[in-house]
């Protein structure tokens, strides 16, 4: 019944092994690789690279379909919103037209946009994995421990580890006042209106956000009376020591963002590779 | 005591009152005390009585957290406290604050352990030092991994108190350490705060209102507050010998009950401050014996006074119910049970035992594996939630956590408004329920105005307006002082003598003995169990596995002599109850 957090599973494997600021640094420079350029070849060699990361961190296909089926549904949406709203963005770019197929004067379109339009998608596709290995592989206390250390204020760090903490706590406590205000009669099955619907959702949040607010006093309290916020900085009891593997991950890391760049500046002479010239 | 008292006082409050912003009056007046270090000292009030204001005086909530105005002197380790900040105090002392379900900031033991660390810059190795050495006092040094959601009751406090100790600080303060804890384990958090005492030298204050259990441990003194004031400062002996706790609206231990009851004189020089050192002469165990035997013959008489309809049918009938959230851990374990009309039952077991799951199977907040379920004979396995509500209402612990309406008579109308009834045919209803539950006069107010025990009421009165015939309450005296457990307890027993039948889940022994006929003890998704409160209190194997303890009249008819403990236990409980009926008639039921 009662579930561990949400996504955060406790494997054991080298990703898993690594601190959790190394994660984080990994994360953020292979993210501005990735995001950096538009060189198709690059993009697949980032994508191989990082299902391959996915692997080597040992999560489930099952873990993530979810997931991976709502990016991908907000993904095809985005590229048929880029094409209506540009669709010559591809010609602009490389600086040529190849027509493919003519929809209408304004809509039509061209290999280069095509092109364009496949490289984007790849680019989001490969970096689903890293966040994906990313919230899978750290625990919550050092996400949270992590995103201090790289300067964000560590009062708003804990308030992400308080809401992660007691997520279940409001979830479950959601489900108590559901079913007991379902008892004196709201129905919230589709068999109701929708406007009755709402209005008897309120009902049901209500309770829980009175409930919750008498949590939080608790909370707060207890973290005055232990000294939370006394200093500008604090220590993290979850904290890993950087040791040889966490070095070498964040140099390999540091090594693609370079080599990208700089293939990008000598090959390609700028962000776009142009197979049409 | 004299050498202590040689000392420097550790903690002196001299003339001191204390009135917040938003009161009209004090809530605390000319408070003089003085704690020593190395003393074990119980702070006892009822709700109300200015002791939480007085906890949060010492660690330094007050003003950090709520504003007021200070006059007088509070003086800890020699430090004038309005000029400490809370950071300060915070390493002179330790609170250990109620529910610690609640306060766990951490994600595991050993970080919520950690966490004063944390805030003082403490480098990782040490840390991870210190939190062992803390964790290591109170035996937790094994689930430093562990989330909080695999803790019990008894081990989250423990960490919670490992939390404090790991500052190193001199006092330690226990706000409310035992309430949501059942007697099992608050008899346990009683011996540890000891051994810490014991084994540490701190200087420990335990604010409380359940005497009984914090007693089950020596205290140097008890300070008793009541309406904001100190009306006792003396040790436990002389306390329990005096008037001091009926007059402050606090609940007597049973034995002294007992004693008193039997007419024997309680003075300090038997010592009755605890019920291992209580010393009785032969006169006095005279005076019990024939007490309880004289009883004996006079409780037969009474017997049928309130015994339950004995029509056939019976109004719930369940029959070899099974049921498991997921394949292979089952909660339910066939389940056999009839209740008739009128009864008032209460529900005993440890946590995970399948109480509450037993409560969800009934009002078909889910759904059963196996089994049948009957209401006056008709099988309920087509009921939806609504309509099984209508037969059987349910109350949950926490009021704030059922209550959605600002107006509370909107909030006893929203039953019969979801079910289309008429606004005159509403209005007669709640009506006719506010009379009984005594908030007739209060329809118009806010819901907010309430007190806990009110807003009790309130939801017990919006689920009545459906008339339902069973009433189910989860842990309805949790955490209540002994005025608030009456002014609920008795207003369920005044429904029941209404006809209406109660079956209430609970871990409180005083309700489980005074009020109910039934006790069924769950144990591992079983009723192990079935049959009358003073059988269940004087079974120690009953005792242990729904983690009560055994209660102290027990004891008494030990050291009295009587072999038939079970039938002494039974006595008292009904010889109180005539003398709280009687008492009632007096007070007319407001």
């Amino acid at each position: 019944m009662q579930e561990k957090l949400i996504s955060y599973n406790t494997e054991t494997s080298f990703i898993h092994s690594l601190s959790g600021l190394t994660k984080l640094i990994g994360f953020i420079l292979l993210t501005s690789t990735v995001m950096y350029t538009y060189d198709i070849r690059i993009i697949v060699a980032m994508l191989i690279f990082s299902f391959a990361l996915l692997r080597l961190a040992k999560i489930k296909f099952s873990q993530i379909k979810l997931m991976l089926i709502y990016v991908l549904v907000f993904l095809l949406i985005n590229e048929a919103i880029t094409f209506l709203f540009s669709p010559q963005e591809g010609v602009k770019l490389y600086g040529m037209s190849h027509e493919v197929f003519r929809f209408t004067e304004r809509y039509v379109l061209t290999l280069e946009q095509l092109f364009y339009q496949i490289t984007k998608f790849l680019k989001y596709i490969s970096v689903i994995p890293l966040g994906m290995i990313f919230l899978f592989t750290t625990n919550p206390s050092e996400l949270v421990s992590s995103l201090n250390r790289i300067g964000v204020n560590y009062k708003i760090a804990y308030a992400v580890a308080l809401t992660l903490r007691y997520f279940p706590d409001v979830q479950k406590a959601y489900v108590d006042i559901s079913l007991a205000q379902q008892a004196r009669g709201i129905d919230l099955s589709r068999k109701a209106k929708f406007k009755d619907r709402f209005k008897n959702a309120l009902l049901i949040l209500i309770p829980l956000i009175f409930s919750t607010m008498e949590r939080v006093e608790k909370i707060s309290n207890a973290m005055d009376l232990r000294g939370f916020g006394k200093y500008k900085k604090r220590t993290w009891y979850t904290t890993k020591k950087f040791d040889l593997k966490d070095y070498l991950a964040i140099s390999i890391c540091i090594l693609i963002l370079i080599a990208t760049i700089l293939f990008s500046i000598t090959v390609n002479q700028g962000r776009f590779y142009n197979p049409f010239r | 005591m004299e050498q202590i008292k040689e000392r420097d006082p550790i903690i002196e409050f001299t003339n001191f009152t204390f009135q917040y912003y938003t009161q009209s009056e004090p809530t605390l007046y000319d408070i003089n005390l003085k704690i020593y270090p190395g003393e074990k000292v119980l702070i006892l009030g009822p709700s109300g009585s200015g002791k939480s204001t007085l906890v949060h005086c010492l660690n330094g909530l007050i003003p950090f957290a709520y504003k007021g105005e200070i006059t007088g002197s509070l003086k800890i380790k020699g430090y004038e406290t309005r000029d400490l900040d809370i950071f300060r105090l915070s390493k002179f002392i330790g609170t250990v604050l109620q529910d610690t379900d609640a306060q766990f900031v951490g994600l595991t033991v050993g970080e919520d352990i950690a966490f004063a660390l944390e805030n003082d810059n403490v480098p990782v190795d040490e840390m991870r030092k210190r939190v062992e050495e803390a964790a290591k006092l109170v035996g937790m040094e094994k689930f430093l991994k562990s989330s909080p959601f695999e803790l019990s009751g008894g081990q989250k406090q423990r960490t919670t108190i490992a939390g404090v100790l790991v500052d190193n600080v001199d006092i330690l303060l226990f706000d409310e350490p035992l309430a949501n804890l059942d007697p099992a384990t608050a008899k346990r958090a009683i011996e540890i705060i000891d051994e810490l005492h014991k084994n540490l030298g701190k200087t420990v204050i335990i604010v409380e209102h359940r005497l009984e259990d914090v007693l089950h441990r020596p205290v140097d003194r008890v300070i008793v507050i009541n309406e904001g004031r100190i009306v006792a400062d003396m040790n436990p002996h002389d306390l329990v010998s005096s008037n001091i706790l009926t007059s402050s609206g606090l609940r007597e231990p049973l034995y002294v009950a007992a004693l008193k009851y039997a007419s024997v004189n309680v003075e300090s020089k038997k010592t009755p401050g605890y019920i291992f050192t209580l010393k009785l002469d032969e006169e006095d165990k005279n005076k019990l014996k024939k007490w309880y035997k004289q009883g004996a013959r006079n409780d037969d008489n009474d017997d049928n006074d309130k015994s339950p309809s004995n029509s056939h049918v019976p109004l719930l009938k369940i029959e070899n119910l099974n049921f498991s959230y997921e394949r292979g851990r089952q909660v339910l374990k066939n389940i056999n049970l009839e209740v008739r009309k009128g009864e008032m039952i209460s529900i005993v077991g440890k946590n995970g035992a399948g109480k509450s799951t037993f409560a969800k199977v009934l009002c078909g907040f889910v759904r059963e594996d196996s089994g049948k379920m009957y209401f006056n004979g008709k099988d309920m396995s087509d009921m939806t939630i609504k309509e099984r509500a209508q037969v059987i209402g349910f109350v949950m612990q926490n009021p704030n956590q059922m209550i959605t309406k600002t107006i509370i008579y909107d909030e006893l109308a929203l039953g019969l408004r979801l079910r289309g009834v008429s606004e005159a045919e509403i209005e007669d209803k709640v009506k006719e329920v506010s009379k009984i539950c005594g908030l007739y006069s209060f329809l118009k107010w806010p819901v907010s105005a309430l007190s806990y025990g009110q807003k009790k009421r309130v939801t017990i009165a919006s689920i009545l307006t459906l008339d339902p015939e069973i009433l189910i309450l989860d842990e309805p005296t949790a955490g209540q002082d002994f005025s608030h457990y009456s002014e609920i307890i008795d207003f369920l027993d005044t429904l029941n003598s209404l006809g209406v039948t109660i079956i209430m889940i609970t871990h409180d022994m005083h309700l489980i003995m005074e009020y109910s006929d039934r006790t069924l003890v769950f144990a591992d998704g079983e009723i192990i169990a079935d049959t009358q409160p003073s059988s269940v209190l004087t079974n120690m194997e009953l005792v242990q596995r729904a983690n009560l303890k055994e209660t102290t009249l027990y004891t008494l008819a030990q050291i009295v002599g009587i072999d038939n403990e079970t039938s002494f236990v039974q006595h008292f409980i009904d010889y109180d109850r005539l003398v709280r009926r009687n008492n009632a008639r007096k007070v007319n039921f407001v």
